[in-house]
């Protein structure tokens, strides 16, 4: 026998009340590491965008849109190797509104170059026509360039409405009114994890003469620098030039932009913060009654120890170790189902953002505060155990 | 030599207002080898005296000398190592972890001293074999009868070899042929194996397997 033996000998003498006590840390642990997941797969989110590229949109707020001359100013700009357009459209599925996902109209020559390294395309119709495939494009791509009204989906958007390639879908436009047909000619798969797969992308020009009457207005532009080293130059220079502009210009690494995105989110961080360690409180506060409950049945017992020869330290320490073992076998347990349950079910918080994530790190901090939990719940009994006179605790056997 | 010197001890409880002498200016001294019997009416101090000798309560005044060792002077920790290795206590209702096997539980005492598992396992096999429980080593105590869970504390009591036994009631809870086994046992470690042994008890028929008496009343020694 040892000393670990006997912590798990008295954890196992009252076995409903020890796998409750399991359980209900389980449960707080998983809870707050889902919690966390939310806040995981947030930040997940805004590692869509890289940290060289930049994003320059209307310095008032991303609905506002830019001229898309604007193009051919910031190409000039030293070190900027190129430039390329993307606008939301904001489009409806009109049998199911509420089914949303996300739509871009691109400038196809110049997007698809620039994400080659996030995004590969797994599918595509084959071209009716012969059409030049810009440098940098994969060739696959050449029936969707040869055709105004086709669109690339994401292999999870696919499967998710149930659409077939070379299929007309309609959407209903919210900001560009009206019904729009569009012809799906290639299928992409994310080659990053972060990179969202449930997204749309059509032609830009299709989405200005259709839905802008010709006016040429873009959302935003994507720079890509020569050398990573000069964004924040870049940066700078394309701001200044704009400066007095009718459209001043806010430009920002992608991984900045994408995280406005997510400071919409305002406060939520902040809550499910508060709400994962509310519960984790509150299993506090019964694992400690538990523990209380348990040495106080034990109080004879713990006389006998020390009657034996066990010092305050080693029954302080006896105790602690049940407490901190079953806070520990319970979080663990309840931390890594949330990893892998979460994780490993493709479980997705909403449509616009990547499949849940459950950081290591989520999972960690969840097993430290398991461990703290166990020690703070164990500290009362501990302490009252340790501090305990052998002949008070002998009378109570008698 | 004494084994054990109580001088001039007093106890006394104070509750509240009321203050409860227990015990009253002690003195007694118990020669190694010797085995002691105390007896005395319910609320005599037999007790008290016996968790003195023990090192489980502090006198509140004069001195507890055990194996040479003044008690009184060692602090909580010390006393604790010094009880580990010193007293074997024997309790009437044997006190034993529910939980745990007999061997476990006679193992418990070693878990305090520097010893490999398997020379702890072969020390607590060989003093259950010595009180004749050699076959019951993963028996737990309710798989035990009364006077078999005593017997597993006594070998719990002498596990760490020490030189005092000191027992309170050890028969009080057994019938008369249990008790009478237990008795044979402290003799035959007093005996064979040298033990001092300080015993309280109810029970004349058990005092008299003793080589002296004591009788405490009201606190004092009446003889």
């Amino acid at each position: 026998m040892s000393f670990l033996s006997l912590v798990l000998v008295n954890l196992g003498r009252n076995k409903r009340r020890t796998l409750l006590t399991f359980l209900s840390i389980t449960v707080a642990l998983f809870l707050y590491c889902a919690l966390g997941g939310v806040l995981d797969t947030l930040d997940e989110s805004i590692k869509v965008g890289s940290e060289t590229r930049l994003v320059t949109r209307n310095a008032i707020s991303l609905i506002f849109p830019m001229p898309i001359a604007y193009r051919e100013r910031i190409a000039r700009v030293p070190g900027v190797r190129s430039v390329t357009v993307s606008n939301w459209f904001g489009g409806q599925d009109p049998a199911d509104p509420r089914n949303f996902f996300a739509q871009f109209a691109v400038d196809a020559e110049t997007y698809f170059p620039m994400y080659r390294s996030d995004i590969e395309i797994v599918e595509a119709s084959p071209p009716q026509v012969a059409v030049a495939i810009p440098e940098g494009m994969d060739s696959r791509l050449a029936a969707f360039m040869s055709e105004q009204t086709a669109c690339v989906i994401g292999a999870q958007l696919m499967k998710r409405m149930g659409w077939t390639l070379g299929q007309t879908i309609t959407l209903n436009g919210t900001i560009y009114p009206g019904d729009w047909p569009f012809t799906i000619r290639a299928v992409y798969r994310a080659k990053v994890k972060s990179f969202p797969e449930d997204a749309m992308y059509f032609h830009w020009k299709y989405l200005d003469q259709k839905g802008m009457a010709g006016r040429s207005l873009v959302g935003a532009f994507m720079l890509s620098p020569s050398d990573p080293g000069r964004a924040s130059e870049i940066q700078s220079r394309v701001d200044a030039m704009f400066e007095n502009s009718a459209a001043a210009t806010r430009t920002e690494t992608e991984r900045a932009f994408q995280a406005g995105f997510v400071s919409m989110y305002g406060n939520l961080p902040f809550v499910l913060r508060v709400i994962g360690l509310a519960v984790v409180f509150a299993i506090l506060l019964v694992a400690a009654n538990t523990m209380v409950m348990a040495i106080r049945e034990r109080t004879g017992e713990i006389g006998v120890l020390k009657t034996l020869g066990f010092e305050d330290g080693m029954i302080f320490r006896l105790v602690l170790a049940e407490a901190a073992v079953i806070s520990l076998g319970g979080g663990v347990t309840g931390a890594l189902l949330a990893k892998l349950a979460l994780e490993g079910g493709g479980f997705s918080i909403t449509n616009f953002l990547p499949p849940m994530s459950v950081y290591w790190s989520t999972v960690l901090a969840g097993i430290a505060i398991a461990l703290l939990l166990g020690a703070v719940s164990g500290l009362v009994p501990a302490w009252q155990a340790s501090r305990l006179r052998i002949v008070d605790a002998l009378r109570r056997v008698d | 030599m004494a084994s054990v010197e109580v001088r001039n001890v007093r106890k006394i409880y104070q509750r509240e207002a009321e203050r409860l002498v227990v015990l009253d200016g002690i003195s007694l001294e118990v020669a190694t080898g010797d085995f002691v019997a105390l007896m005395g009416p319910s609320g005599s101090g037999k007790t008290t005296l016996l968790n003195l000798i023990a090192g489980i309560d502090q006198p509140s005044s004069g001195d507890v000398v055990v194996g040479g060792t003044e008690i009184g002077r060692l602090g909580g920790r010390a006393l604790a190592k010094w009880r580990a290795r010193h007293i074997g206590f024997i309790f009437q209702l044997y006190n034993l972890i529910p939980v745990l096997s007999a061997l476990q539980n006679v193992e418990l005492p070693l878990l305090l001293l520097r010893m490999s598992a398997k020379e702890r396992r072969r020390r607590a096999e060989s003093a259950l074999q010595l009180v004749g429980l050699g076959d019951r080593l993963k028996h737990l105590p309710r798989q035990l009868s009364g006077g078999q869970e005593q017997r597993v504390a006594i070998a719990r009591a002498l596990v760490s070899d020490p030189e005092v036994l000191v027992a309170d009631e050890p028969t009080g809870d057994l019938d008369r042929a249990s008790a009478e086994e237990i008795l044979r046992l402290l003799e035959r470690l007093n005996q064979e194996f040298k033990k001092t042994v300080v015993m309280v008890t109810h029970d004349p028929h058990a005092a008299e397997r003793a080589h002296r008496i004591l009788h405490l009343d009201k606190g004092v020694l009446s003889n």
